[in-house]
């Protein structure tokens, strides 16, 4: 526990709320990340006029992250992970997001808040997963 | 200034709102996740937290978006709300959701946070991004194509 913060880490999941919160009763659009990347990726399906919000979204979120790194001298980013899993994970997250239609924004704090069933059997199933992941990585084949 | 310029300038505030708070709450550092999920080994409970903290402010602000409730007034800047429209729990979605938690166990990045680290210049955040993106990509290819093949 000796790495326990948890007054910053409340202070950013409420920003993070405070955002989705923003985002869905001004714009009435959900901040699914996965989604919002995934629709501006090919192939485009037509008639989807809604490009200019997703563009803006991600930079912001960019933006929002090196505003916090420079004001602080920088955040602490620790992959332990070598080349072929770094590889490996970020296709199969690519591949099971679009999949399942979402990740932790979109089915965790969006959809769990939206009491949609989809979102909250996603939710269970990757957090379960993901621990057991951790599990077999960290102590079993470790 | 017109609600189409009101509506970028909320995007761009959500935007920049999310990632620096994932940045506050470290989210964006891989090691950080895994010890969260680290039970057996030196867990770090602070990012029970920062999903508590999303999601308690999401349970009050989300109310006009459950279900049934969508019929009330639509969104501040007009429009109506864009929600999902599928109930169905099948294969797709829970297959879908266990090959991601398999990403996010392996690497410690999920798909917000290691678009926000971007930022940080780190090489490992763009290649996981590049692969993730590829990733995506190929489904929606796939998905294309099986739906297309349906129709004919």
């Amino acid at each position: 526990m000796e790495n326990f913060t948890p007054i910053s880490s409340l202070i950013g999941g409420l920003m993070i709320g405070v955002s989705a919160a923003l985002l869905l009763r001004l714009n009435g659009r959900i901040a699914g990340i996965s989604g919002i990347l995934s629709s501006l990726l090919p192939p485009w399906e037509s008639g989807n006029g809604d490009t200019g919000w997703r563009l803006t979204f991600l930079g912001g979120l960019i933006l929002g992250a090196a505003g916090y790194g420079l004001t602080t001298g920088g955040a602490p980013v620790v992959i332990e992970a070598g080349l072929p899993v770094l590889i490996l994970g970020g296709l199969i997250t690519g591949i099971g997001t679009r999949l399942g239609g979402g990740c932790t924004s979109g089915h965790g704090v969006c959809g769990i808040a939206r009491f949609s069933g989809r979102s909250i059997a996603a939710t269970v199933i990757f957090f379960t997963v993901t621990a057991l992941t951790v599990f077999v990585t960290r102590h079993v084949l470790a | 200034m017109g609600k189409n310029a009101f509506r970028q300038l909320v995007a761009l505030g959500a935007g920049l709102l999310f990632g620096a708070g994932l940045a506050v709450s470290q989210v964006t550092n891989p090691q950080k996740v895994l010890d969260f999920f680290d039970f057996a080994g030196h867990w770090d409970p602070s990012l029970a937290l920062t999903f508590g903290g999303a999601l308690l402010v999401t349970f009050f602000a989300f109310r006009p978006a459950r279900s049934g409730r969508a019929s009330g007034k639509g969104p501040a800047l007009g429009g109506t709300y864009a929600l999902p429209t599928k109930s169905d729990i099948d294969g797709s979605l829970l297959g879908g959701a266990a090959l991601f938690g398999v990403g996010w166990g392996l690497v410690g990045l999920c798909v917000g946070p290691a678009v926000a680290a971007l930022a940080f210049g780190e090489p490992k955040i763009y290649i996981f991004v590049a692969a993730m993106l590829c990733g995506t990509v190929l489904t929606k290819f796939a998905q294309t194509k099986s739906i297309n093949r349906l129709k004919t």
